[in-house]
């Protein structure tokens, strides 16, 4: 007889999503599907001026007319809210002023979306207007109206850091490289429109939103903050989520907005946001001016980097001081570098707020970065693989600006592209018009501090286990399609040993689950996932003291076999069922519940030694290589990705099939960054608020990714694991120009590369060269 | 102005009195209660709302409901047979070709109209039926494979 039962190693299987199966069958309930039954709709009324005060707002025939339930303004909005306590300076409907074309400014609640429209053509709004500025350059130059108080010159935030001394790192270059870099904004673009479902319970004084949103305890807060409301009375539930990408990871005005007009109608209200609307709400990628300047040795090492970073943040702050410190923070940690000055500036505009999206803040100043890095490598005839491998961090490793990690998989990342890309056969030796190019990034798994510092752990789980004998997993980790739900299950199930029958995943209901931080930052995986591990590992105990009484030994002789318990050695006894050791623990306590929690260790939580220089640190980073091959077509400029290689280093893959999944989705979305999106303005006009105007590739446009998955095996990660779907985004706008470099012999300092920017450029060089022609010939 | 609609749902007859301007996607959602099909643009924009009808793909989005007079309807609803996944759900499961799974339900259906007339499809021409689709999580390298795991799966049911 050999051992009847084997414990479920789940970490590290290559299995589907655990809420797989009602995505593909369209059981899943995401927030515009739920029961609208009774529910008033909700329209918000928004400004077509892109600046200026608000002299009148007439909505009184709005309100008369026969089915409109609620009519609001910046009138009913007594507090501001934003998702930075230093920085909340956005009111749910425009308050006295209005900042873009499509601000907020009333909203209505009626028994039909036909009312609800024509009570919007009823509202009135007169404004005196001033200039409009949209770009950094006009918000910032002398005499310019202020678009919020104490906020001179429309600068949101400057950020001053000097790490080591650049000027001597300078001195110290046999090499200096240094260009500006102009790359556009860029949006999330999530499939799954904004809307919020809003109840209000009049006589009892309580809300309740279903949201799309990433981070329920912070739209907890805000709702508490805006409607006056004890957070005792107010439930967040966030149903299926389509999509966010860092969209929704801050408060938005239109959660607000349901709740106020729910409570001014007295009962339910849907708002459903059009995709016009979802691009106005933005929050996305800001428009970067870069000036960058690296200093190489011969032998490719780097002595010092200088950086300064504009942003063209938009009307309100949202996240954008984490975004211009994010920029420069993370110049740090791919590389060894050991002079870094970052001079960042965050402007507000007359355009919607930009925020959060993937790669936070690190996208554009990586392209910059990793452009001159290629150049330098010419600059010294070294190739572009080797000049990054001349550069590695060890580990552990120690950054100049304090950040701390433990696990550093560059090297097997660009080892294994190199290999599979053929690079060697390739780089430099393609026909014309065919290229191929590497760049490198990394991201933080999870922010060492949260947004909030309370105090508390910075991830919380429960499980309870029950007379069922089944696992519930009390989380508030938000799983947004990245399938956070999937590795906690899947941890959980790793330690107990216990077949995913047992489990289930109950996520996301204030009422119910405990609080999370939510899903940003790419922390879910190592703070949530190490506190399930916590968690699971606290009712292994439980479970092995209460085998240990049935058995009549001590805990340390009993084997736990996940679905059943032993005397350790007892090889050829299968042991007391998993039921029976439920039934054994529950005696004199009843229902199992038990807590797990996590907390950054301190030394990951960044030095403070330079104000907001603790952003960017993190329990550990992730890192990325990524080899392009691309296809120039000389007569039209169309830049085609032909095939990528990409390797990332995940610490460990709790879901091989998840990684893949999230390393490509990175990668395809740093490609439309470089080769088609861009979220334009014409005077604050959003010219591109649409799926067709805005250009995300399509799969006819979308090459092959191979994906090489490299285990590190972090010390401070779950199992080892670390972030799996930032790291690679950042490297594959540079990679791209890299690669169409080699093809065509231009270099190009902007994003995206489309069709006319790449006709222009080569347009140019023509030029150019016939003109150094005829002087040589001349000469 | 309303009319009585009459079609077949996911293989059932219905008549509903129907307002002339209702889109399909919002009669199929709102009217019927099935909202497996998804509404993610403005119009025509995202192939989310993807239906058959009569065997065709469809963006329902911008089709009114009336138009589906006498026709049969399909959604992703319909495709599970007594609980049991479809070869191409099966896959999209399997591979990750789902990841956030609200491009999912037109992205299934542009693939079973697809399957239904060519069941061994080469990329290209699964490219080129899904090029209406946008997915922004997947990259669609997975629901590449998902669909080529599908047709896989339903060539080798035939040859058995």
């Amino acid at each position: 007889m050999t051992d009847i039962s084997i414990p479920n190693k789940a970490a590290g299987a290559r299995i589907p999503l655990i809420d797989g199966i009602e995505k593909v069958t369209g059981q899943a309930k995401y927030t515009a599907d739920l029961d609208p039954t009774d529910a008033l709709v909700g329209l918000i009324f928004r400004s077509p001026y892109a600046h200026g005060e608000i002299v009148t707002l007439d909505i009184e025939k709005a309100r008369a007319l026969p089915g409109v339930h609620a009519v609001i303004t910046g009138e009913d909005c007594p507090a501001p809210f934003g998702i930075l306590p230093i920085a909340e300076n956005e009111y749910p409907l425009a308050k006295g002023k209005v900042r873009y074309r499509g601000d907020a400014v009333a909203a209505v609640a009626a028994d039909t979306h036909e009312i609800a429209r024509e009570a919007l053509k009823l509202i009135t709004l007169e404004v005196d207007e001033y200039p409009g500025y949209f770009t950094p350059d006009d918000a910032r130059a002398p005499g310019t109206v202020d678009l919020h108080e104490k906020r001179t010159g429309n600068m949101e935030r400057d950020v001053h850091h000097e790490f080591g001394n650049v000027e001597e790192g300078f001195a110290e270059a046999d090499f200096i490289v240094e260009d500006t870099f102009h790359s556009e904004e860029v949006t999330h673009l999530h499939i799954e429109p904004h809307a919020s479902l809003a109840e209000y319970d009049v006589e009892r004084d309580k809300m309740t939103l279903q949201s799309v949103t990433q981070v329920p305890y912070y739209v907890h807060l805000m709702l508490s903050q805006t409607l006056g409301m004890d957070t005792s009375r107010i439930r967040v539930i966030k149903p299926f989520v389509g999509g966010g990408f860092g969209a929704r990871t801050e408060t938005l005005n239109f959660e607000i907005i349901a709740c106020l007009l729910a409570r001014s109608a007295g009962g339910k209200v849907k708002l459903t946001l059009t995709r016009e609307e979802t691009f106005l709400t933005n929050r996305g990628r800001p428009e970067s001016d870069i000036k960058m300047k690296l200093g190489v040795k011969k032998d490719g090492s780097l002595t010092a980097c200088s950086c300064e970073v504009v942003q063209k943040g938009g009307a309100y702050g949202g996240y954008g001081i984490i975004t211009i410190l994010y920029a420069g923070a993370l110049l740090n940690a791919l590389y060894t570098l050991p002079n870094v000055e970052y001079h960042g500036f965050r402007i507000y505009t007359n355009t919607p707020a930009c925020g959060a999206m993937r790669g936070h803040g690190t996208v554009n100043a990586r392209f910059a970065f990793e452009s001159l890095l290629d150049r330098a490598a010419e600059g010294i005839g070294m190739d572009p693989m080797d000049i990054r491998a001349a550069n590695y961090l060890g580990e552990p490793f120690e950054t100049v600006s304090g950040f701390k990690g433990l696990t550093y998989g560059l090297p097997q990342c660009i080892d294994w592209a190199k290999e599979a890309s053929g690079w060697a056969d390739k780089f430099g030796k393609m026909e014309k018009g065919k290229g191929i190019g590497i760049a490198c990034s990394h991201f933080v798994s999870g922010a060492g501090k949260p947004v909030h510092w309370t105090g508390e752990p910075h991830a919380t789980i429960n499980l309870k286990l029950d007379f069922d004998c089944g696992i519930t997993i009390l989380t508030g980790a938000s799983d947004i399609g990245q399938g956070s739900s999937t590795i906690i299950a899947q941890t959980v199930a790793h330690v107990l040993g216990v077949d995913y029958g047992r489990l289930r995943v109950v996520a996301n209901d204030s009422a119910i689950t405990p609080k999370d931080n939510g899903s940003y930052s790419s922390r879910v995986t190592v703070m949530v996932g190490n506190a399930a591990m916590d968690a699971a590992n606290n009712l292994k105990e439980i479970l092995t003291e209460a085998a240990a009484r049935k058995l009549g030994v001590t805990p340390s002789e009993v084997e736990c076999l996940g679905e059943a318990y032993r005397v350790l050695g007892a090889t050829q006894d299968p042991g007391i069922p998993f039921n029976d050791v439920v039934a054994e623990a529950l005696v004199d306590t009843g229902t199992l519940t038990v807590k797990g929690t996590y907390t950054v260790p301190r030394d990951f939580q960044g030095t403070g030694k330079q104000r907001g220089a603790a952003v960017g640190s993190s329990p550990g980073y992730s890192y990325a290589a990524t080899v392009v091959e691309v296809d120039v077509d000389e007569d039209t400029g169309v830049v085609t990705v032909e095939k990528v290689w990409v390797a990332h280093d995940c610490g460990f893959a709790i879901n091989p099939l998840s990684v893949e999944g999230q390393v490509q989705g990175a990668v395809w979305m740093g490609l439309g960054q470089a080769i088609s999106e861009e979220t334009r303005y014409d005077n604050g006009l959003p010219m591109a608020a649409n799926m067709l105007d805005y250009r995300v590739p399509t799969i006819v446009e979308s090459p092959h990714i191979e994906t090489k998955i490299i285990e590190t095996i972090d010390p401070n990660g779950p199992f080892g694991a670390k972030e799996a779907s930032e790291g690679a985004l950042s490297s594959v706008p540079p990679a791209v120009a890299n690669a169409v470099y080699d093809a065509i012999g231009i270099r190009f300092s902007q994003t995206p590369l489309t069709p006319d920017r790449v006709m222009d450029a080569m347009i140019k060089k023509e030029r150019e060269d016939k003109r150094a022609a005829s002087k040589k010939g001349a000469a | 102005m309303k009319s009585i609609l009459r079609l077949t749902i996911n293989g059932r007859e219905r008549e509903d009195l129907v307002p002339h301007n209702m889109l399909l996607v919002d009669y199929l959602r709102e009217t019927t209660g099935l909202t497996g099909t998804k509404q993610g643009c403005d119009g025509g924009e995202c192939g989310a709302c993807t239906v058959l009808v009569d065997g065709q793909p469809l963006l329902s989005c911008i089709t009114l409901a009336h138009k589906a007079e006498g026709r049969a309807i399909e959604t992703v609803e319909s495709l599970a047979t007594k609980g049991r996944l479809s070869a191409l759900q099966t896959a999209f499961n399997e591979n990750l070709g789902t990841q956030c799974g609200f491009c999912t339900p037109g992205m299934i259906m542009a693939s079973e109209a697809l399957l239904r007339t060519n069941s061994d499809p080469n990329e290209d021409e699964i490219k080129k039926a899904l090029e209406g689709n946008i997915c922004r999580c997947t990259g669609y390298v997975k629901i590449i494979e998902s669909v080529k795991s599908a047709a896989a799966q339903i060539n080798q049911g035939a040859a058995a």
